[in-house]
Formats: C-alpha cells, sequence, structure tokens
C-alpha cells in the first residue's frame, strides 16, 4: 500500500472540516468541523511517519502535540462560545457581527 | 497504487470509508448531537487507521483524549448553549454553494498536489507495533522542552477557559484585598 | 527553576564548567532561585503575615544581598572566574541549550548592587506600601522583578539572558501598572511593554544572527570568536558584516530596556508604578540591564564591530543631552528623576561606545546608589505631601530634614560635586572621551553636566525651599523609609572612591586608588588595558565641576526664589525651547500616530479604509459633483445636464455603499476569503512549478 490514498482521505476530511467551518451556522458546529481539519492533519503526520520512517518518530511526536493543542483549543473555544452564549442568548455565528463595517 | 490481495489493505480501506462518511455526517447532519457522534465515528475509524499505520500509541491518546474528554466536552457545550436537540434546518448558513465550492476546489488541488509528489511513496512497517518506548524516550529526551512547553500550554488553556467561563466573572483581585 | 534543571543534570546530563571556584561558587545559584522561591511564598502565605508577605521579600533580598556580598568580596580577593552551566536540550546538531551562572567580576559586581539596593529599596517599600491595595501581589511581583534581573545578570549564554530579559519586562509591566485601576498607569504599563518588545525584536534576532553564526548560544564562544576576528562573524551580511549587524540589533534592544533615545518614551510613563517599584527600575534593575549587556558583549564593540560605534555614540550623546533638557521643565518630581535617569544612562552607553568600559560600568555602578536614593527621598517626599507635583511642595526641608539632607546629598552626587560618587565616575566618562578623540561628544557631555546640576538645583529649590504650597501638614517619613535613606547617601558618598584615578600635587600622587577596575575583570576581557589616567586630569575635572557648579548657580539665581507658578517661571526661564520640551519633542505623538496607523487586525484596516478612504472619496466626488452641477445649473441648463450630474452622485454613493457592504462583519465570510485565497495559492504552486 502507498501514500497516496491515505493522503487523499485526508485532503478530503481537512475539505470537509473547510466546509463545516465556513457552511455551519451553529457556533460548536464549527468548532467540530475544526477538530475534523486537525484530525486530517493528524492522518499526514503519522501517514509520514509510516512512509519515512523518521528517527525517533518525529510523525508521531507531533501528531500528539497536535492532538494537546486542540484539547486546549476546545476548552478555551467552548469557554468562549459559553460566555457569547450567555451575554447574547445565541449560539448563531451571524449575529456577532459587530465587525460590520 | 492499491493492492487488494493484502488484506492490510482492505481493512485501511473500510476505515478510510468509515472516516469520509463520518466526516461527511459532521458537517451536514441536521442535528447537533448526530454531528458530535459524526466527530466520534470519524475520530474512531482513524485510530483504527494509526493501528494500521503502526501507531498505535498515537491510536490510544486519540480514543482517550479525543472520544474519552473532547467529545463529553462537546455534547456539554451543545446541551449547555441549549442548541436545538433534534431536526433543525437552520443550522446551515446562506453561503452553502460557495462553501462547498471552496471547499471541493480546495480537496481536488491538494490530492492533487499530494498525490504528484507522494502518490508511490510506499508506507512501511504496516500493522507491526511501534516501540512505544522509543516514543517515550524521544518524548522526554529530544523533545522534553516543547512537551514541558505544550504542556504549560494546555494548562494555561484550561484555567484560561476556567475564568472566561464561569458565572461571576469579576475581574481578579477586585474586591479581595479593600 | 534551577532545581528542576539540577535534577535533570542528575540523570546524567551535561555539566559544563569553567574556571575554579569553591563551593561558594558551585551554590551561587540559590541567589538565581531564592526570588522565585519567594515569589511562590508571597502568593501562598502573603495575606496572613503582618506586612503582607513584605517580611518574605526583604529576607530573601537580605540573603541575596549577603550572598552577593560574599561572592564580591571573594573576587575582589581572589579574581576568580567561574562558569558553570547545565546542559537541559539541543537544537538541531550542534546548538546547546543551557542553563548556568556566572561569577566574574562584573556578574558579582551586579548581585551586589541589585542585593544591596535591592534590600533598602525592599526595606522602604515595607513603611512605603503600608495600607495600600494588593500589597501581597506587589511583593511577590517586586520579588520575581528582582530574581529576573539576577537571571539576567547571571546568564552564561544569550539564550537565557533573553529569558531573564523578557522576565524583567514581564514584571515591570506587573508593577508599572500596579494601580490598574487608573486607566492611565496601566496604559503606562502597557506602553512600558510594547516599547520594550519592539527593542526586543532587535535583540533576539540579534542575538540568533550572532549564535547560529558561531554555532553556540554561549557568550564566551561568541566572544573568543569575537575577539579573535573568527570567520564565523566576519561574513558578509546585509552589506556588513555578521559582526556588525549583530552588535548593532543587540544596541537596539539595549536600547529599549535602557531607554535611549528615541525608545527612552516608556520610562517617564513608568512612574505610574509605586515609588519603590521606580527606585529600583532606575537604580538596580530594568534600565541597567542594557548598559549590563553592552558590557557583557564589550569584546565584541571593541574588536570587530567597531563600525556599530558611532551610531551607539550619536544615540548616546542624543539621548544624555535632550532628555536632560526635558527634565528642566517637568512638574513631577519623578519625572524629573526618570528623565535624569534616561540622560545618565546616556552618558554609560557613550562611554560604553567610545571603549570605556570601566568608565561605564562604574557609572552604572554610582549611579545605582544616587538614583535610588534620589528616588526614595522623592517617594518620602511624596509620602508627606501626597503629591507629585512640585508645584504643591516647597519649603519641606523645615518639615523633613532626614529626607532633605539625603536628598541633597544624592543631587550633589548626580550633579557631580567633588568629592561624592557622581564626580568620580562622570570625570571618568569625560576623560574617556577625550582620550578617544570625541571632542565634540566631549563638549556634549560637560553641557550635559551643565544641564544636569540645574534641573537637579530646579527641583532641590522647587521642593525643598521657599514657602510650603500644598495643602494639610507635610510629616517626615517614619523609620522604616528614612534608614535606607541614610545608609544610600552613605553609599552616595563613598561608592566613588573605590576607583580615584588620583590626584596630582607637583611630583607626587595622592590619593590614587583603582581597585575597582581590577574586580571587573571577567573572563573575556580585562579592563586594565582600558585607557586610565596616571591621575585626575586637572582641566577635565575643572570643566566638569565648572559645568555643575554653573549650572547650581544659575538654578539657584531661577528658582532658589519663591515662584508665584511654576509654569510661568519655566515658560520665563526657558523662553524658545520651552514648548518644545514640554511636548517632549513630540516623540510620544509620533510613536502614537505610528502605533495607530498600524495596530489592530487587518479586518479592522480595511473597515477604517472602508470609512475614511471610500467614503470620502465617495463622498468627495459626489460632493464634487453636486458642486460641479450646481455650478452648470447656473450657468447653463437645469434640465437634463443637471439630472446627469445627480445620477453620478447617485451612482458614486451606491458604489461606496457597495463596497461597504463587504465588510459584513461575518467571520465565516471572511474565513471563505482565506480559503479562497489558499486554493489560488496552491494553483500558483502546481501551474509554476510544473
Amino acid at each position: 500500500m502507498t501514500l497516496g490514498p491515505v493522503l487523499v482521505l485526508a485532503a478530503l476530511l481537512f475539505s470537509m472540516g473547510v466546509y463545516g467551518v465556513l457552511a455551519r451556522r451553529n457556533a460548536v458546529t464549527v468548532l467540530l468541523a475544526v477538530e475534523l481539519m486537525l484530525n486530517a492533519v493528524n492522518i499526514n503526520l503519522v501517514a509520514f511517519q509510516s512512509a519515512l520512517q523518521t528517527s525517533q518518530g518525529v510523525g508521531q511526536i507531533f501528531a500528539i502535540f497536535v492532538i494537546t493543542v486542540a484539547a486546549a483549543e476546545v476548552g478555551i473555544g467552548l469557554a468562549i462560545v459559553l460566555l457569547i452564549f450567555r451575554n447574547r442568548r445565541s449560539a448563531n455565528l451571524d449575529d456577532f457581527a459587530t465587525m460590520k463595517g | 497504487m492499491m493492492d487488494f490481495t493484502e488484506p492490510v489493505t482492505w481493512v485501511a480501506s473500510i476505515l478510510g470509508l468509515v472516516i469520509a462518511l463520518s466526516g461527511f455526517l459532521v458537517v451536514t447532519s441536521k442535528n447537533l448531537i448526530h454531528a458530535a457522534l459524526g466527530l466520534v465515528g470519524a475520530l474512531g475509524a482513524t485510530a483504527g487507521l494509526f493501528l494500521v499505520l503502526s501507531a498505535e500509541f498515537v491510536a490510544w491518546v486519540l480514543v482517550l483524549v479525543y472520544i474519552g474528554a473532547v467529545i463529553v466536552l462537546f455534547l456539554f457545550g451543545i446541551m449547555i448553549t441549549r442548541a436545538p436537540v433534534g431536526y433543525d434546518v437552520d443550522l446551515d448558513n446562506d453561503r452553502k454553494l460557495i462553501a462547498a465550492i471552496g471547499a471541493g476546489s480546495l480537496f481536488v488541488l491538494t490530492s492533487f498536489a499530494a498525490l504528484d509528489s507522494f502518490g508511490d511513496t510506499p508506507l512501511l512497517g504496516l500493522g507491526e507495533p511501534t516501540s512505544t518506548g522509543d516514543l517515550a524516550d524521544a518524548l522526554l529526551g529530544r523533545f522534553v522542552l516543547p512537551f514541558e512547553f505544550v504542556s504549560f500550554v494546555l494548562l494555561a488553556a484550561l484555567v484560561g477557559g476556567i475564568t472566561v467561563a464561569r458565572k461571576d466573572a469579576t475581574p481578579l483581585g477586585e474586591g479581595t484585598d479593600e | 527553576m534551577t532545581n528542576l534543571f539540577l535534577a535533570l543534570a542528575a540523570e546524567g546530563e551535561e555539566l559544563v564548567e569553567f574556571g575554579q571556584g569553591g563551593q561558594l561558587h558551585e551554590w551561587a545559584w540559590l541567589i538565581l532561585v531564592a526570588p522565585f522561591i519567594a515569589y511562590i511564598l508571597i502568593l501562598a502565605y502573603g495575606k496572613k503575615l503582618k506586612y503582607e508577605g513584605g517580611e518574605i521579600a526583604v529576607a530573601m533580598m537580605a540573603f541575596v544581598f549577603g550572598y552577593g556580598l560574599l561572592l564580591w568580596l571573594d573576587t575582589i580577593r581572589n579574581h576568580t572566574v567561574f562558569e558553570k552551566a547545565i546542559e537541559i536540550g539541543r537544537i538541531g546538531d550542534g546548538m546547546v541549550l543551557e542553563w548556568g551562572w556566572v561569577v566574574d567580576g562584573l556578574s558579582s559586581m551586579m548581585y551586589f548592587v541589585v542585593g544591596t539596593v535591592g534590600l533598602l529599596v525592599f526595606i522602604y517599600a515595607l513603611g512605603y506600601m503600608k495600607g495600600e491595595r494588593r500589597n501581597t501581589f506587589f511583593y511577590a511581583s517586586f520579588s520575581l522583578f528582582a530574581g529576573a534581573m539576577l537571571v539576567l545578570v547571571a546568564s552564561a549564554n544569550l539564550a537565557q539572558l533573553i529569558v531573564g530579559w523578557e522576565l524583567v519586562g514581564v514584571a515591570s509591566y506587573l508593577l508599572i501598572g500596579h494601580y490598574w485601576e487608573d486607566k492611565a498607569n496601566s496604559s503606562a504599563g502597557m506602553k512600558a511593554f510594547f516599547t520594550n518588545k519592539v527593542a526586543d525584536v532587535g535583540l533576539i534576532i540579534g542575538a540568533l544572527a550572532l549564535s547560529v553564526s558561531v554555532g553556540s548560544f554561549r557568550i564566551k564562544d561568541i566572544l573568543d570568536v569575537a575577539t579573535h576576528h573568527g570567520d564565523a562573524l566576519g561574513a558578509p551580511f546585509f552589506g556588513s558584516s555578521v559582526a556588525v549587524a549583530g552588535a548593532l540589533l543587540l544596541f537596539f534592544g539595549a536600547m529599549g530596556k535602557s531607554a535611549q533615545f528615541p525608545l527612552h518614551i516608556w520610562l517617564p510613563d513608568a512612574m505610574a508604578g509605586p515609588t519603590p517599584v521606580s527606585a529600583l527600575m532606575h537604580a538596580a534593575t530594568m534600565v541597567t540591564a542594557g548598559i549590563y549587556l553592552m558590557a557583557r558583549m564589550f569584546p565584541l564593540y571593541q574588536e570587530m564591530a567597531t563600525a556599530a560605534r558611532p551610531i551607539m555614540i550619536a544615540v548616546g550623546a542624543a539621548t544624555l543631552f535632550l532628555t536632560g533638557l526635558i527634565a528642566l521643565v517637568q512638574d513631577d518630581i519623578k519625572k524629573v528623576l526618570a528623565y535624569s535617569t534616561v540622560s545618565q544612562l546616556g552618558y554609560m552607553m557613550v562611554a560604553i561606545a567610545a571603549g570605556g568600559y570601566t568608565a561605564a560600568v562604574f557609572h552604572l555602578f554610582t549611579h545605582a546608589f544616587f538614583k535610588a536614593l534620589l528616588f526614595l527621598g522623592a517617594g518620602s517626599v511624596i509620602h508627606g505631601v501626597h503629591s507629585n507635583n512640585m508645584s504643591d511642595m516647597g519649603g519641606l526641608r523645615k518639615y523633613m530634614p532626614r529626607t532633605f539632607w539625603t536628598f541633597i546629598i544624592g543631587s550633589g552626587a548626580l550633579a557631580g560635586i567633588i568629592p561624592l560618587a557622581g564626580f568620580f565616575s562622570k570625570d571618568e566618562i569625560l576623560g574617556t572621551l577625550d582620550y578617544g578623540g570625541y571632542t565634540a561628544v566631549l563638549w556634549i557631555a560637560i553641557a550635559g553636566a551643565f544641564v544636569t546640576a540645574f534641573y537637579m538645583t530646579r527641583a532641590v529649590a522647587l521642593t525643598f525651599f521657599g514657602e510650603y504650597k500644598g495643602h494639610g501638614h507635610p510629616h517626615e517619613s517614619e523609620g522604616l523609609m528614612t534608614v535606607p535613606l541614610m545608609v544610600l547617601a552613605f553609599f552616595s558618598v563613598v561608592a566613588g572612591f573605590v576607583n580615584m584615578p588620583g590626584f596630582k600635587f607637583g611630583e607626587s600622587i595622592v590619593l590614587r586608588y583603582t581597585g575597582f577596575t581590577e574586580w571587573l575583570a571577567t573572563r573575556d576581557f580585562s579592563p586594565l588595558g582600558d585607557h586610565h589616567p596616571e591621575s585626575l586630569e586637572w582641566s577635565l575635572a575643572l570643566y566638569g565641576t565648572i559645568a555643575a557648579v554653573g549650572g547650581i548657580a544659575l538654578g539657584w539665581m531661577f528658582f532658589g526664589k519663591d515662584a508665584a507658578t511654576q509654569q510661568e517661571r519655566d515658560t520665563v526661564s526657558i523662553p524658545v525651547l520651552y514648548p518644545l520640551l514640554r511636548a517632549k519633542y513630540y516623540l510620544d505623538d509620533i510613536a502614537l500616530a505610528l502605533v495607530g496607523a498600524i495596530k489592530g487586525p487587518v479586518a479592522r484596516f480595511v473597515d477604517w479604509t472602508n470609512t475614511y478612504v471610500f467614503d470620502t472619496i465617495v463622498n468627495s466626488f459626489g460632493f464634487a459633483a453636486g458642486r460641479l452641477g450646481k455650478f452648470v445649473y447656473n450657468v447653463a441648463d437645469q434640465g437634463v445636464i443637471d439630472g446627469v450630474f445627480n445620477g453620478s452622485a447617485g451612482v458614486a454613493s451606491a458604489a461606496g455603499g457597495w463596497l461597504r457592504k463587504i465588510q459584513t462583519g461575518k467571520i465565516q465570510q471572511y474565513a471563505g476569503a482565506l480559503v479562497v485565497g489558499a486554493v489560488a495559492l496552491v494553483v500558483g504552486f502546481v501551474l509554476f512549478n510544473n
């Protein structure tokens, strides 16, 4: 088996994440889509580790770092969503257009 | 490109199919809870794929951290924000078509670029376990500084999350020293 | 912190050691760790104690003082040069990250200064901060501040130095903005942090350029290459060599921390913090960091980066003179002292750039004592009259005799009155400039000495002489505050005696003692090769003294008599320069305009462009069209042409409205634009790479 199909799978997952970020209205679903994108990156990292066999498993270690940072991101992201929801009674991203020109 | 005489190819293909379908569910489902469960499916299948790719430690980290903790966090977030549990047509905005075109072209381009450059690189050591001990050595040896920093980032993010989200969000120190 | 790394070291990491030292040096890391332990202890237990954690801070500082004193005494006696480093990681193949401490002449002198001034300021703070808000947090940050400076001073490599450097910045931000209830104070903290951050970029790039070229973060290795004119630093780099570029970038970093013109703008605003903070910041920590860095890297500037010197001299000279002038028109007593610090830092920078290592470090040493004294004295006055403004003071010598006398000593030392500490160090700087042939700068420095004496006389006259103009009854401060003042006054008198050039009468030279120069020898560099005159050069000393006495006399002439209102008198006394000085050369406004133009996310910039540029264009089109239409209306046809012009105005206005609509404020549309841009980039790569 070669690297190609796995990379295509990761690209597909990433693109679906992009679609989700752009097209979803609810802030929580946008965060879910961001998780999909991060997961795509992890697949890439692990696949490349498998293909290139770098010393000391650099790819896997970076995948672990990505997972950690993603966990942090979810914590902060959900806290922010919660705070906005408490103030605005809405989790709809289109309602938060204070930067409108 | 794909040799279907090997059983490992079958396993990987099925897992890839599950990942793709669950991912699709995440971004299209009209039910928030279903979307979150779709993410569980995608992540679980990814963990399986990692096992195939001989990265069993990362796979179990994924299961423990993501499926165990992050998804629970998401479910709590969904419930607390009182998002409509059940079908909701309002979950997508009116830019679906543009988003689909953008994401689609991104997919075509990136997969083309990836196949063009790395399409024929063989994957080595499929289905064999790596030594988790090696990983531990690297993590606590060569990468100990980044590792500490990342854990610090995680701690700071969690403290920050609590500070942001707690109900009595008064600034620190106010009214405590007077 | 070091504990962690020691624990790592125990597991087989490499220990690197240079020079010989006894147990005393082996354990010197204790003074780096003590402040951080105190920081944690104060935060944990401070609130329950009588002084809200101040005791712990003072005890820690007393330990640092004692250990620093021992180290310095040992260095004086044995000229020990000791350095120890623990490997904590590697970058790539060759670069080693280390944590270490250096005990040599320069660093142990700094330990002593930080310990002494720090201890006295901490004791003073016990009295000054009594009954203030958030004292526990204050003492904790204060310990952190001192600890950060010690980490910086002790660093054996540039990576650790950057860590200490940034910690100093963070701690200063916390302390300057201590009274954050007032918006101006937290803004002052921000200003200090950002101005320093701008300069830090220079430091970081410079440090990386030097370290990567040499292949080691160790200051020793870099200076070894520098002294042997190695190829690693001689490589071309943007039109000059790596050495010159790196040296200039380090200097840019020092310009921020050591408040050199025009990056000095943060320091006067930093007065927003409590007075003990100002005293420590101006005397022992923070602003001396830049000078310390220059002194530590001195062989680089001496050997390979001489091309950087003219720039440094120009910046230093501009700093010492221009900021001294600003001090003339300040009403806030702390701001007078702040600008005076900036001016004195200019002296040190000029001295370093002219090759006067000893002169600069000696001035740093004496300045630490008398500037701490002046700040603490000002704090005592402020404590007594509850105002920072000298227009609310006057006549205080009757009410606060101890503060008055110590303040006089500090002012005399700053003005350079023989035989106080400032005289000897300033004379050494003048001697260096003279020897180096920098005649113009020499005269600027002498003029600067005149200005210094002038504004200090003004400050003393307005504060302590004349009639009391404030409200309430001023009172002398308590012993916790006046005792440190007296100790510092003692140091301000005697600190100069450690490096006396000797006085020549006929054939014999009396009172010559240059111990300080020998003590300062570091591993990389011995200042004994510096220019040291055989004896005091009477002509220079005479000029310096004439400038000082002249400044005092003139200042007394103008300000000795009781002034009706301060501003009137200043306007009369300094007629032409006054508006310029009052506005501080408009530097703040320039900085604000610069920051205003580049701050904020791009969206905000685009928004701004929309609101102002596009709208203005659209509006002016509409306006011009309207005017033109009216003109045509008046001159020629009313019907058809008028309608066309109105229509064009309408179209233009509609176009503006449409452009405005792009800024929906919907994040996902922005993200979409991002994706489109990324796709375009990928397309570009794929197309043009094949």
